[in-house]
């Protein structure tokens, strides 16, 4: 994108970059409208429910119409509350939410910024993350937010640092921490996607186990259930957001689900090969225009995307609530000890077989 | 065109992402604002307790363990952000980085079995 910008002028190209930008809010909000229906979908059908299916056909407009019913509902601010930070927190949380995504690349060259630290850069803006769910539950000034917003974020910061190890290896096996040439190293074909790493053979003991711990991380990391316990509706109602109606509630689940696309978006980048397709391309399909190419590229990306959101999805309907101490012990003493080992073993392979150089 | 400006041009459009994300948040709730009725009480404005009334200010003790988590939390993401750029250079940096890497990571986890070991990970 500062290419671009560098061949056309700051005016003209910064001009393109915001319509670029503006597109891919409006592109990336439709689709998690559906992606929430989606959701609810597979909860109901896993309940043998029929899901929401009144709004449109088969239901598919009613994230439209919660959206509309949302944005007419008085706005309720707790007599006791800090005015300033309670509405400050659901706003801190989905921009946050939603700038994590700038540096994820879905097609070859469609990235808002493509900065050579992109993976660092994701690490500290869903490390801030915490400072909304903190933010609202602390100035809400009421007994449930506030343990809520605890456990949230003890919960949140003890599956970080696993996640953080996990990506470690990746960055190890590819030697950038750029996004795009984390997915452009996975190009090879199916084997070479690092959820198998079959081309550093032995490896793929090492990274599937990864992946899944990923995976299981960033169930904890987005609040998801089997690890809701901020939000266990048993003990503490609905955790930080007990005290949020209207539009600020609207932001937190927002930022929410952009959070558990996003960390879709992360395993499908890190470990299931981005954007490119289970076999490598034949000549043919690489003479093709770019644009063909690209959309190719896209569908691909967000099949891989939506399959992890179906994990997501059934794993909320067929599992159990964890228990606090046994979410806590998972993280700390399991996960914590097992990607530590993973590193190591991943940077020894490194370094004997000479991968990176 | 300098290297700090080519550097900055590469932020640029997460700057700009950053300013419409924040347009959009802050548009959504004064949408709201402008949109929906607004008629307080006293018993709507109170904090949410299943239909008691508050007896106590809600911002009290809580469990010395959050404190231990953070604390915890920091000295391991700190060691994560270490790892990062010792993982991008370890093809240069070659067996030496790595037997030094080894090492460190062999320091703390030391440190972990000692927090192991004295019950800091324990939630009864």
């Amino acid at each position: 994108m500062s290419a671009f910008i560098q061949e056309h002028g700051i005016l003209f190209g910064t001009l393109t970059v915001v319509i670029q930008i503006a597109l891919f809010m409006v592109v990336l909000l439709i689709a998690l409208a559906f992606i929430l229906l989606l959701d609810r979908k597979v909860w109901a059908a896993v309940m043998m429910r029929k899901g929401p299916n009144v709004v449109g056909p088969f239901g598919l407009m009613q994230s439209f119409a919660d959206f509309g019913k949302f944005l007419l509902k008085e706005i309720v601010i707790p007599a006791g509350a800090n005015k300033t930070v309670f509405l400050l927190a659901p706003i801190l949380t989905t921009t946050l939410a939603f700038v994590a995504w700038a540096v994820v690349p879905v097609a070859p060259g469609w990235v808002v910024a493509d900065i050579n630290v992109g993976v660092l850069y994701l690490f500290a803006v869903s490390s801030l993350g915490v400072y909304g769910i903190i933010m609202g539950g602390w100035a809400s000034n009421s007994k449930y937010p506030f343990l809520g917003s605890l456990r949230s974020a003890a919960q949140m910061v003890s599956y970080e640092v696993s996640i953080g190890f996990v990506i470690v290896t990746v960055i190890l096996l590819v030697g950038s921490m750029n996004l795009t040439e984390i997915v452009n190293a996975q190009g090879g074909g199916i084997w070479t996607w690092h959820a198998f790493a079959l081309d550093h053979f032995p490896l793929i003991l090492v990274m599937f186990p990864m992946f899944v711990i990923f995976f299981v991380s960033a169930l904890a990391e987005t609040n998801r259930p089997p690890f809701d316990l901020p939000e266990a509706e048993s003990e503490l109602v609905a955790g930080y957001q007990v005290e949020y109606s209207s539009t600020p509630y609207l932001l937190f689940m927002l930022g929410e689900y952009l959070n558990i696309v996003l960390m879709c978006a992360l395993m499908t980048t890190l470990f299931l090969g981005g954007w490119h397709g289970p076999v490598p391309l034949p000549e043919l399909a690489e003479n093709m225009p770019v644009l063909v190419n690209n959309l190719a590229a896209l569908a691909w990306f967000a099949a891989k995307m939506l399959f992890c959101f179906f994990l997501f999805a059934i794993v909320k309907a067929m599992v159990p609530r964890y228990r606090y101490d046994q979410l806590m012990r998972l993280g700390w003493k399991i996960f914590l000890p097992t990607s530590l080992a993973a590193v190591l073993i991943v940077s020894g392979y490194v370094v004997y077989t000479g991968v990176q150089s | 065109m300098t290297e700090i400006e080519r550097f900055a041009l590469d932020y640029l459009p997460v700057i700009i992402f950053l300013g419409f994300a924040l347009a959009l948040s802050c548009l959504f709730i004064i949408g709201s604002f402008l949109l929906a009725p607004s008629n307080p009480d006293p018993e709507k404005n109170s904090a949410y307790e299943c239909g008691f009334n508050a007896f106590d200010d809600a911002r009290m003790k809580f469990d010395v363990r959050f404190y231990l988590v953070a604390i915890l939390f920091i000295i391991f993401d700190l060691e994560v952000a270490f790892l990062f750029p010792w993982a991008v250079t370890l093809g240069t940096i070659g067996v030496f980085g790595f037997w030094s890497m080894v090492v460190f990571l062999g320091v703390l986890t030391v440190g972990f079995i000692y927090e192991w070991r004295s019950g800091a990970l324990e939630w009864e």
